[in-house]
């Protein structure tokens, strides 16, 4: 087995197939502390975890403040609202504070692509993408992996297919590097005008059909519909969308029979899953959400060994 | 003054020269070339196994001044020039205010005299404050010594407003420089459309926002029968599209950048803003199209666009921070290291691009070293490698996309006007 050497988790295009390897085996060892009566191990103490929000996030905040508090770190949540951003303070001299409070590690959600690598080039202490832009958001992908896993047993030779709206989906992204370095065959499923230029280039099948997609599939990963992204640019009505791409029971219905149904969250019910599918017995979507703590606990241990080696 | 350069590679195509000899300058002028000259000099220069050409005239520079004095300045910029064996530049209008007015030109005419270390020509708006509504007096700017008409950064929209200009440089036999994009086209993207906006999360500039409004100034160019000239071309369509153009007699000409031959698009990946400039860094079958064009002939010239930023500007997040990269220093070095030393252009073919097309698409008397010319050479080791370093720049600013790059090419002298302005 490989040792980690990275300081920092920016995205999944970086990483080699052994390094999700190893993210994946160290969440299996953590996964079993979120079991115990007492939900703690002492990796992490007295290190800073500081989770830096530039957008609104719930989930995946809650998902890292957990994480960290589970490793015994000390966690200081930063959001945009209560923070000098607001008073036209740059991200690098964000950063570059939360140096200076000797903080471990900084776990930034942001809205421009590429932040969270610029971070990281410019403070020495430990920089984890919680999703910035369009780009990558890496542990929602390794959860989703890592889910996977556990339900089929291997990654390799699966086919996977990924739907919604690819082109702004960091979720999308950061999938399909993951999977097709782990040897999964993606295909990813959207209206072609939420198919990104060139996107087969990263080794996936296009398709704009939802029954094709699900054809094949072991695995399905629905993406949320971020209507709140509408920029006026033919995007689809919700119920026309729900029509032509909602993974509903029917469609599931000529899919495998156990195929596993995934989706990040939070879900738009009856936009792109029907609340059958949702709640149905394909689906592991609370599993992904439980997962989600042991894929950070060991993302944050992980960079934060890295650091130190350097 | 007389300064004597003895024993270098004098490549000189305007004299079609490419030979070991001496170069008498005397008064600002080239005296004398010749296999051998012995004489008296107050500064005599051994140029063996050196390149003499003339000095690079380099037809896209932002000075930035007036107005941005805390990005570059006429002084900084013009040293940065020497330093890169550039004797010569065209001032782009997009300053603050914009060169749109006899009285603007005085201003920035004023600035030069006071501090330009080389020759700074100006190029003055095509349309007031450069908003693509109403056509400059083109008579006045071309009265107060502008040399062409560019809204560099701007593409003129509207087809009446630029057929009109275009009839209006005509009349004043000014040259009209397009900076060719379709911002309907390109809107808010910030590199290159395809797998590397698809990987990176971003908006994707087109390459038809760029090649679709080459092929409209063409064709309008053409009904005014005004000569035009394309800025800074990235992409293999634009370079067929001028190639055909040509072909059919029409009277473009064009320029592309050292990055467009230098880099692609993978540069762009690791989110450093010093490769984001527009057109953006596109794909490696148009980096050949380009070196192609530049072989053939198709593309004249090899401007830097140098565009200076602040820190302020570029250590931000990538959609956020500005477009552009210097490239007064590396440009001869980059064009060395890319052109020449793989095979794409010789010697007399790089001092074209750099020197003696410039020249005459923009009408002055320079880019030769025949007797008489203006005394504006430079002095070339071929050979010595040289890192480029961020602190090593004179520039003002340090958004170069060279840097930590091993180039080929040391500019050791710059004569300037027959006085020796840079020496390393």
């Amino acid at each position: 087995m490989i040792k980690w050497q990275r300081k920092d988790l920016v995205g999944l295009e970086d990483l080699s197939k052994e390094e999700i390897e190893l993210i994946l085996s160290t969440a299996e060892s953590f996964k079993e502390v979120s079991a115990r009566a007492i939900k703690k191990v002492p990796a992490l103490r007295g290190k800073t975890v500081v989770n830096l929000f530039y957008e609104p996030s719930t989930r995946t905040r809650v998902s890292f403040e957990v994480a960290a508090k589970r490793l015994s770190a000390d966690v200081i949540n930063i959001s945009t609202e209560t923070s000098s951003v607001k008073k036209g303070e740059t991200l690098i001299d964000t950063g570059k504070n939360i140096q200076a409070l000797n903080a471990d590690i900084i776990v930034i959600r942001h809205n421009s692509s590429g932040a969270a690598a610029m971070l990281a080039r410019n403070v020495d202490i430990s920089v984890v993408n919680a999703g910035d832009g369009w780009h990558e958001h890496p542990t929602q992908a390794l959860l989703d992996i890592f889910t996977l896993k556990e339900k089929l047993g291997r990654i390799k030779g699966l086919n996977v297919s990924i739907v919604g709206d690819i082109a702004h989906s960091r979720v999308a992204r950061s999938n399909i590097w993951g999977l097709t370095k782990l040897g999964a065959k993606v295909t990813v499923c959207a209206p072609k005008v939420l198919i990104p230029p060139g996107i087969e280039e990263m080794g996936v099948v296009v398709t704009d059909n939802i029954d094709e997609a699900l054809k094949k599939a072991d695995a399905v990963n629905i993406l949320r519909m971020q209507f709140e992204r509408d920029e006026g640019t033919a995007f689809p009505e919700q119920l026309e969308y729900f029509k032509a791409f909602g993974v509903t029971r029917e469609r599931l219905q000529k899919a495998k029979k156990d195929i596993v149904v995934m989706h990040p969250g939070p879900l738009n019910r009856g936009v792109e899953i029907s609340s059958e599918v949702a709640d149905g017995t394909n689906s592991v979507i609370l599993e992904q959400v439980t997962n989600g703590i042991a894929v950070r606990m060991a993302v944050l241990f992980l960079v934060a060994q890295g650091r130190d080696k350097k | 003054m007389k300064i004597l350069i003895k024993n270098g590679r004098v490549v000189d195509p305007a004299n079609n020269l490419d030979k070991v000899c001496d170069i008498l300058v005397d008064n600002g002028k080239i005296a004398r070339v010749a296999a051998k000259i012995d004489c008296a000099a107050e500064s005599v220069i051994d140029a063996k196994d050196k390149i003499v050409m003339p000095g690079i005239i380099d037809m896209h520079v932002h000075l930035r001044e007036p107005g941005r004095e805390d990005k570059e300045t006429v002084l900084t910029a013009t040293e940065a020039a020497l330093a890169g064996g550039i004797t010569s530049v065209l001032a782009m209008p997009n300053t603050t205010p914009a060169i749109d007015c006899a009285e603007n030109v005085k201003l920035l005419k004023s600035i030069i005299k006071k501090d330009a270390r080389n020759f700074v020509f100006i190029a003055g708006a095509i349309t007031r404050a450069r908003q693509g509504e109403e056509v400059t007096d083109t008579a006045k700017l071309k009265k107060e010594g502008v040399l062409a008409l560019t809204d560099d950064g701007s593409s003129v929209d509207k087809d009446e407003v630029f057929l009109e200009a275009l009839r209006e440089a005509k009349k004043s036999k000014l040259l009209i420089i397009c900076h060719s994009e379709d911002k309907t086209l390109s809107a808010d993207g910030a590199v290159n459309l395809g797998i590397t906006s698809t990987r990176m999360g971003l908006r994707g500039i087109s390459r038809e926002s760029e090649y679709k409004r080459v092929e409209r100034d063409i064709a309008l160019a053409r009904e005014a029968s005004c000569p035009v000239h394309i800025a800074h071309i990235s992409c293999k369509e634009s370079v067929e599209i001028i190639r055909r153009a040509r072909k059919k007699g029409i009277k473009v000409t064009c320029e592309t950048a050292p990055h467009y031959f230098a880099l692609n698009e993978e540069a762009v990946l690791g989110f450093d803003t010093n490769m984001k400039m527009n057109p953006p860094l596109r794909a490696q079958e148009d980096v050949q199209a380009i070196k192609q064009g530049l072989a053939d002939g198709t593309i004249d010239a090899i401007a830097s666009d140098h565009a200076p930023h602040t820190e302020n500007e570029k250590d931000i997040e990538f959609e956020r921070a500005q477009f552009g990269v210097i490239g007064l220093e590396t440009e001869g070095a980059v064009a060395i290291t890319e052109l020449v030393d793989k095979g794409i252009l010789d010697w007399k073919g790089l001092v074209r691009k750099l020197s003696v097309n410039p020249a005459k698409i923009l009408g002055i008397n320079k880019g030769s070293l025949g007797k008489g010319s203006d005394a504006d050479i430079v002095i070339i080791s071929p050979q010595k490698k040289w890192t480029v370093q961020r602190d090593k720049f004179l520039s003002k600013s340090k958004n170069s996309p060279f840097i930590g790059r091993t180039l080929k090419g040391v500019v050791e002298y710059t004569i300037c006007g027959g006085k020796v302005a840079f020496s390393r």
